[in-house]
């Protein structure tokens, strides 16, 4: 490496990193594809972290007919609802960005357009998703 | 770009097959998941009076106890997966990275059996 390159290192030149957590909450303007993106990591990782949760009350679901109205007792507590309606959005959004992405791995919808028009699909079809299991959590059909 | 520099004692550590047969059983696994989800979604909105009888009785048969298993099976393989991605982007240290490695393995080995044992007891 010549002497000119070593000093010009030393002055401070622009440094391009990878993206910080701090570009993509305020920096950025994000595209439709990159909300449902970064929110298919976080509700696959929401999921695995509530695993034993999940799994406990399946058990309890499944074990006796006395374990089960113990889970219906636990499932029954407003903020157990509330957070089996966030595990709920998280399942379904993981569910409709995978099937998303199942068509584009087939080269469906590749382009920039249908890209972002397939993304925002997936934002609206889970939510809607999301807010009829949430009806029916709560009972109201 | 510098791939000559990844060759021998400077190879980056982050497995030895690159993730194709990895690529392919995430998706495999997904479209079983997708089929069961369905069928338990539809369930859940058309049902009415959720009662042990009905819910344990779906369990009970062969066919629904071994499509469960495999679902599960297929979804613990879908977020090993998906957590060695995150903890390959996010995590540069390779004994930590290991380490995470492992413990992730390791718990889902544990759901594995949890599963096994939580469906043969109905």
């Amino acid at each position: 490496m010549s002497e000119a390159v070593r000093e010009a290192k030393q002055k401070g030149r622009p440094e391009f990193r990878n993206i910080g957590i701090g570009d993509i909450t305020g920096k950025y303007r994000m595209p439709p594809s990159a909300i449902v993106s970064i929110l298919h990591r976080v509700s696959g990782a929401g999921l695995f972290l509530m695993l034993p949760f999940l799994l406990y009350l399946f058990q309890q679901s499944l074990l006796s007919e006395s374990s089960f109205g113990y889970f219906a007792g636990i499932v029954s507590h407003p903020l157990v609802k509330i957070i089996l309606l966030g595990l709920s959005w998280a399942y379904l959004h993981h569910f409709t960005a995978g099937i998303r992405h199942l068509f584009m791995d087939n080269h469906f919808a590749l382009d920039k357009d249908a890209a972002q028009k397939t993304a925002r699909w997936v934002l609206i079809i889970s939510l809607l998703l999301t807010a009829l299991v949430g009806l029916k959590l709560f009972g109201v059909f | 770009m510098a791939s000559k520099n990844n060759i021998g004692p400077r190879r980056l550590v982050v497995g030895a097959h690159y993730g194709v047969k990895d690529w392919l059983a995430q998706r495999v696994t997904a479209i079983v998941m997708a089929v069961y989800t369905i069928v338990l979604l539809v369930m859940f909105l058309t049902g009415q009076n959720f009662t042990y009888e009905g819910w344990a009785g779906l369990f009970a048969r062969q066919w629904f106890k071994l499509f469960s298993l495999v679902t599960f099976l297929g979804l613990y393989y879908h977020a090993w997966v998906g957590l060695r991605d995150i903890w390959m982007d996010y995590v540069k240290n390779a004994g930590l990275r290991l380490l995470l490695q492992l413990a992730t393995i390791f718990w889902l080995i544990a759901c594995a059996a949890w599963t096994v044992q939580i469906l043969w007891s109905v």
